[in-house]
């Protein structure tokens, strides 16, 4: 994590994306988004692989982000964008500090399943659930930011804005955060939980914290991907599937570097939408061999490939 | 002089195995004692049972008057009782320097102990390198040390948690025999200048008996013999069952 | 109550076929400690090549029973080729690495497979359903059962029994269970682990296959079959305890029942009952029904 000035280089860089943002055409904003607020989540799935556990069900937060983001606008004709990502962070928040109690006890393949299992079964209430649309779910639509109104021409940038703006919060945030102590003593729990409790510290206690923070960040940003995309599904949110693909990501960016998992998800969104418009049934394929590449020639993810700290995932 | 830490008739089963049997003990403040024994004879059993790893089965720990019985190792450690381990338990992908700033940085967030801290974290972890010869290793992972090393750093973290009991589960096993007396030399100067209560499990007569003011023998689960270093070394039970010198007289005169 | 017979009926039947699949997956991990995500696809190549085969055989006016023939040789050759490839050719390059590695690694070859199963068999959905009804139906009082449905329930008895006189009265089977209790002490007394491996995810892969081709006269086969299998009988390995073949088999009871009663009684709970069955029993058997005891580490 020693990249000098890091929280300086991206502000640098969130100002770049907000000018050339101005610019930029319908598609490539839509582009730089999803690789925004798919970033933000796996930023998340980042703290938690750094405190040795991987999640294979990210996707209950960013479903209950994106569903609570989409409620606002449904049922109670909310569409404000900053409301439906607070609640998308709160939503997530407390149901992690429910969860976390029970799921800070696991390890290894015990946690990857619970939390899988957890997705599950909000996924299937929200198939059996009829008032939510089941397995079409249903739209919703940004018109405001903050209380002020936005025209039509103007939501696209807002929201792509919105989302680097809080991308570059987050990435600082959690590059103090991996500074502190809190932020060693996650690595040192993937080294040896004996030891810290050991030392006096409660293992439980930062774990149950980090899944929090993951929860609220993948909250986020499935709320972002709500406003941006207009449209909330249980398949494309809940579904192990999709918290497969933040896995993928995750693994691609590795946990050495802030900025990482942005790259990674655009990355990986570039070829998700290539291989969706040539060769649709292969592109599972691709991801595959990718990730199977990445694991075996770069454990560290991408990031390693640059000869910057590596740290195993 | 004042008993820091009492065991009270403790036992301890895994089942059908009895791995301590009617334990009782008493330790004084600022002594060094010695646990011998041979593998398996319930010495490191001891030390799990007072640090909270095990729950003894019955019986009671006491700590400065406090009974501490069943409780969590980290809130052992918090009251200030520390512990090194037989095989080495570090970060092994964090360097030296942060092993020992994670150690540090525990417990100043949580050891209650009446030694203040001296200094901001930095300054501790220095003087915790200096103290126990680490600063050519500084910045090397952990994982990738030489044996010795790794023990002395296993040590110095556990002396990081400003303990005012320490425990230590074979701190010479894995170092060379030319290196042990240099490595306990250390430890010891190390810790005499902050009052510490030491308790170590060792193998090597020689260390036991030049370190110690008092030994506890055990012997399947039970303690045998406890008393100071000549007296106990010379006890004939723990010639037969801990040192094995009755033996080789037996066998030398057998043979003629 | 009167639907009860029906429940417990259809439970048995559902837990049949996840046994045989569930099975093969939980011998894998107790052996060589991969959860492999990919036996969904190995459980879906099964179901393809014995619909295509079963359907090219039927199609040539061959004898029907022999199409029972068909499916297990359908999945014999999966399995024995799947197998050894994928263990080969991959997975052993990876042993030594963390265990979340090689689900990852597995995960990898899950999607992978996907898509080659598309390639080799197309998108659209097959259906040989002739097997199925072959046998006719057998009438349990008011309940009508087809005969081959219970074929399934001989198949994963079959399964469980020779498997178990295979681990605990053969001299292979000491040997797998040897690999499966401490790899390391297993190489030190001599034992070819590396063969071991191999045999393993062999039979696995074989199992996997198997339950697919049982399964495919039963449904129409399509894309997609693999990725519903795999979560389901990860519920039921986790459930029965990583490695525990007869904890495979409580947990493919506990399922089965619970999804059928799920059915019967109140429909919109069925897709998660069994992911509440799980996340119940982890709560208060954290490494499931039938785990290994753990090492003292210190």
């Amino acid at each position: 994590m020693k990249l000098p000035g890091t929280p300086l280089l991206l502000v640098v860089a969130l100002a770049v994306l907000l000018a050339i943002g101005l610019i930029l055409p319908q598609w490539a904003l839509s582009f730089v988004s999803v690789a925004l607020y798919l970033g933000i989540v796996v930023l998340g799935m980042a703290l938690m692989m750094r405190t040795g556990l991987v999640s294979f069900g990210q996707g209950l937060y960013y479903c209950l982000g994106a569903y609570a983001a989409g409620t606002l606008d449904h049922f109670f004709k909310l569409s404000d964008l900053l409301l439906m990502v607070v609640a998308g962070a709160l939503v997530s928040g407390v149901v992690a500090v429910i969860l976390g109690f029970l799921l800070s006890k696991y390890r290894d393949i015990f946690f990857a399943m619970l939390s899988l299992a957890f997705s599950m079964i909000l996924y299937g209430l929200l198939v059996k659930s009829s008032e939510l649309g089941s397995t079409d779910g249903f739209g919703l639509s940004v018109k405001t930011f903050a209380g002020i109104a936005i025209s039509a021409g103007a939501v696209r940038y807002t929201i792509y804005a919105f989302s680097a703006v809080l991308a570059t919060l987050f990435a600082i945030g959690m590059h103090r955060y991996f500074n502190s102590h809190l932020g060693r003593l996650a690595g040192a729990i993937r080294d040896n939980e004996l030891r810290v409790e050991y030392m006096g510290a409660s293992v439980r206690r930062v774990i149950h914290l980090n899944y929090v923070i993951s929860a609220v960040l993948a909250g986020v940003g499935g709320a972002l991907m709500a406003g941006a995309i207009g449209h909330v599904d249980p398949e494309t949110t809940a579904n192990w599937t999709t918290s497969g693909e933040f896995v993928f990501i995750a693994i691609l960016a590795g946990t050495g570097s802030v900025a990482a998992p942005f790259l990674g998800a655009g990355i990986f969104e570039a070829v998700r939408t290539f291989a969706l418009q040539y060769f649709p049934n292969t592109w599972q394929m691709t991801l595959g061999i990718t990730m199977l590449l990445v694991i075996m020639f770069l454990p560290g993810g991408l990031w390693s490939a640059f000869g910057l700290r590596r740290r195993g995932a | 002089m004042a008993v820091v830490l009492e065991a009270r008739n403790l036992n301890k089963s895994f089942g059908a195995v009895t791995a301590a049997s009617n334990i009782n003990a008493s330790i004084e403040q600022d002594s060094v004692v010695g646990l011998i024994g041979s593998n398996g004879a319930g010495k490191t059993t001891f030390i799990n049972m007072v640090t909270g790893y095990l729950t003894p089965t019955s019986g009671q720990i006491v700590y400065e008057g406090r009974d501490i019985t069943g409780l969590q190792p980290r809130e052992v450690t918090r009251l200030g009782i520390s512990r090194s381990f037989q095989i080495p338990q570090l970060f092994n992908t964090l360097s030296v320097h942060d092993n020992l700033l994670v150690g540090v940085g525990i417990a100043a967030r949580s050891v209650k102990t009446a030694a203040g801290a001296s200094g901001n974290e930095h300054t501790q972890v220095e003087q915790l390198i200096e103290r126990f010869n680490l600063a050519g290793y500084r910045t090397q992972t952990a994982g990738l040390l030489p044996e010795g090393v790794r023990k002395l750093l296993d040590i110095a973290m556990a002396v990081a948690a400003r303990p005012r009991l320490l425990l230590l589960d074979e701190p010479t096993s894995g170092v060379s025999a030319d290196e042990k007396f240099r490595l306990m030399d250390m430890v010891m100067s190390a810790l005499k200048t902050e009052g510490v209560t030491v308790l170590f499990v060792e193998h090597d007569m020689d260390i036991v008996s030049r370190y110690t003011h008092r030994i506890l023998a055990f012997y399947e689960g039970r303690i045998i013999a406890d008393g100071d270093p000549g007296t106990v070394l010379a006890d004939a039970e723990v010639r037969r069952y801990v040192i094995g010198e009755q033996l080789h007289k037996e066998a030398s005169s057998a043979a003629h | 109550m009167g639907q009860l017979p029906a429940v417990i009926v259809d439970g048995i039947l559902y837990a049949s076929w996840m046994f045989v699949i569930a099975v093969g997956l939980t011998l894998i991990y107790g052996v060589m400690k991969i959860l492999n995500v990919a036996h969904g696809s190995l459980y879906a190549l099964g179901a393809y090549t014995a619909s295509t085969a079963a359907g090219y055989w039927l199609s040539h006016g061959h004898a029907p029973m022999g199409s029972y023939v068909i499916l297990l040789l359908a999945a014999l050759v999966v399995g024995l080729i799947a197998g050894p490839l994928i263990e080969r050719g991959l997975l052993r390059f990876m042993y030594g690495r963390d265990e979340i590695v090689l689900v990852l690694v597995t995960y990898a070859l899950f999607l992978i497979l996907e898509d080659f199963t598309k390639l080799l068999f197309g998108v659209d959905p097959i259906l040989v359903a002739e097997p199925y009804g072959l046998l006719g139906n057998l009438q349990m009082g008011r309940l009508i059962y087809p005969v081959y449905s219970f074929v399934l329930v001989g198949a994963a008895i079959l399964v469980g029994v020779a498997l178990a006189l295979v681990l605990n009265r053969t001299r292979q089977g000491k040997i797998l269970r040897a690999v499966i209790h401490d790899r390391e002490m297993s190489t030190a007394v001599g034992i070819n682990v590396s063969r071991v491996y191999l045999v393993t995810f062999t039979i696995g892969a074989m199992l996997a296959a198997l339950g697919g081709a049982l399964t495919a006269p039963t449904t129409s086969v399509q894309p997609g079959i693999g990725a519903e299998v795999i979560v389901l009988a990860f519920a039921i390995v986790v459930v029965g305890g990583l490695g525990s073949l007869g904890g495979a088999a409580v947990g493919a009871l506990l399922v089965g029942l619970v999804r059928s009663a799920a059915v019967h009684y109140q429909p919109e709970v069925e897709l998660f009952s069994v992911y509440v069955v799980m996340a119940l029993v982890l709560i208060v058997r954290p490494k499931g029904l039938f785990a290994a005891p753990e090492v003292r580490k210190i």
